[in-house]
């Protein structure tokens, strides 16, 4: 662990070296989420609710999202680049040091660019607490971290099965961004709203639902179970497919040579 | 001319080749236009009276986005032009017989347009296929969609004579990640990429009317859909060819003073 944050440090002050070009590209991943929280402002000033969610509630939806998204992605952000790491060879140095593969991949790239995803993460949240009528007692709050936490460890699992799928590929898989980039996008409302079916998958397959509408029906006081509550510990169920499938590609894994 | 139509041919043919890209691509954009109009879908039963458009209208919007993304989109940027700039193979360029704003305008247009076709044709297919309220409709007539297919080619213009501005301002930036990603993302955003303009509220809705971003997706989508119609849509047409010629002076404007002190980076 001490590796781990020797490195943190290090990634921390080589981007700090390029000041402002870090400072833009802060800006700009702001940016970009910016204008999908547009969106959902505009279509709210048109529509005050959507399936019994008023606009502050389904605030708190986005920047639940965006939070696990952008932690998710600044640490796992290595796995994004995997598979040119995987193309060059670099892989096969991190196969004969003896330290943790994973730890090892995770230590490539930290990206600190993406806390503007955070920041505005942040924002939203301080907008949407005090508004969205639910009364934050110590569970509520409790339900709330578990949503972020178990949210960023969804993410990055996803993440993970990205890089693990390029053992197989070699290259990376447009697909996945539905997954990533589109769970952060879609995310950004209770996914009760995309119908039965979606909820299902997005429940049983993939447990994004399992951070965000579930135990959001527990925040806004819809639900009282337990159940509810903890919804999102099951989406941590999540990390043993992801894991298996990792082991699975490094143990079929034959280096690209140089 | 001829140099530039065999610049468009290579570019365009080079792009084709990337037949699994796009298949995956494809997949891709048919979920996110699902998810889309799903999403419309709920707002919809939400309160169908304050819907500004059709339901249909919504669903041909989002279909015709997806199989033109290529098209549509600020943020297809062509990499190769940041890297030449940025590592010092603009040097190459400058001693081609050719002129350079010409040269990346046509290779910018061929590989939008390669992109586009390869993947536009099976989303439009299934687009027919799905169940009536999520599937594309066809515009009204003949006539709209001769309109469509002139606003169409007007769009790209404007995006790719705007996405020249950015390139050029990398001349004088350098290090421009953060103003490409801001560039693309408020222009996309104004154009309708995320939201039709007619769900803007009023206010917001007229000021990004005049902007030349009203001149991107949002005019030949909602000309597709009947949105926008006769005479209004001639009116828009001539507010695209408009923006397309101020865009495309000011691209040339600034490349013409950047490449008078242009800096060839690296050794």
């Amino acid at each position: 662990m001490g590796l781990y944050f020797k490195f943190f440090s290090m990634h921390l002050k080589s981007q700090m070296e390029y000041k402002t070009s870090f400072f833009f590209t802060i800006v700009g991943q702001f940016t970009v989420s910016f204008t999908s929280l547009l969106g959902v402002w505009f279509l709210f000033e048109l529509f005050h609710e959507v399936e019994g969610f008023t606009f502050p509630q389904v605030l708190l939806c986005f920047a639940t999202v965006l939070m696990s998204f952008s932690l998710a992605e600044c640490f796992g952000r290595a796995f994004d680049q995997f598979p040119r790491m995987l193309a060059n060879g670099e892989f096969d140095r991190v196969l004969v040091r003896p330290q943790g593969v994973i730890r090892q991949v995770l230590m490539a790239k930290i990206d600190f660019t993406r806390l503007g995803r955070l920041t505005q993460a942040v924002l939203v949240f301080g907008y949407a607490l005090p508004r969205s009528g639910v009364l934050w007692t110590w569970d509520k709050v409790c339900t709330l971290v578990l949503m972020v936490v178990c949210g960023s460890l969804v993410f990055f699992c996803l993440f993970l099965i990205y890089a693990a799928i390029s053992f197989f590929t070699l290259e990376g898989l447009e697909f996945m961004n539905i997954l990533t980039d589109g769970g952060r996008e879609f995310g950004r409302y209770p996914f009760s709203i995309y119908g039965e079916g979606i909820l299902k998958f997005l429940t049983y397959v993939v447990p994004l639902a399992l951070f965000q509408y579930y135990p959001l029906l527990y925040l806004v006081g819809r639900e009282a179970s337990l159940r509810y509550m903890l919804a999102p510990l099951g989406g941590l169920v999540f990390a043993v497919p992801a894991y298996a499938l990792w082991r699975l590609g490094l143990r079929n894994y034959v280096s690209t040579g140089s | 001319m001829m140099k530039y139509l065999a610049l468009f041919r290579i570019r365009f043919s080079n792009s084709l080749q990337y037949r699994a890209a796009a298949a995956a691509g494809m997949v891709t954009q048919f979920a996110w236009g699902f998810m889309e109009i799903f999403a419309f879908r709920a707002f919809y039963r939400a309160n169908p009276s304050a819907f500004p458009m059709e339901f249909s209208q919504v669903a041909s919007y989002i279909w015709i986005q997806q199989a033109f993304l290529a098209i549509f989109m600020v943020w297809f940027y062509e990499n190769e032009i940041f890297e030449a700039i940025s590592n010092g193979a603009i040097a190459y360029e400058l001693v081609r017989p050719m002129d350079l704003y010409n040269r990346w305008f046509a290779q910018s247009v061929a590989n939008r347009m390669a992109r586009a076709i390869l993947r536009s044709l099976p989303i439009l297919l299934v687009a027919c296929l799905v169940p009536p309220p999520l599937r594309i409709s066809l515009p009204a007539s003949g006539l709209q969609f001769a309109l469509f297919s002139l606003s169409f080619f007007l769009s790209l213009g404007v995006v790719v004579a705007y996405t020249m501005i950015v390139y050029v301002i990398t001349f004088f930036t350098l290090s421009p990640v953060g103003i490409r990603i801001i560039a693309a993302m408020l222009a996309d955003f104004l154009a309708g990429a995320i939201l039709p303009l007619p769900f803007f509220p009023d206010r917001a809705r007229a000021v990004a009317e005049l902007l030349p971003f009203a001149a991107m997706q949002n005019m030949p989508l909602r000309i597709y859909t009947g949105h926008i119609s006769g005479v209004e849509a001639l009116g828009g047409i001539g507010l695209q060819v408009f923006w397309f010629m101020v865009l495309l002076l000011l691209g040339r404007l600034m490349m013409k003073r950047a490449l008078q002190k242009v800096v060839v980076q690296g050794g």
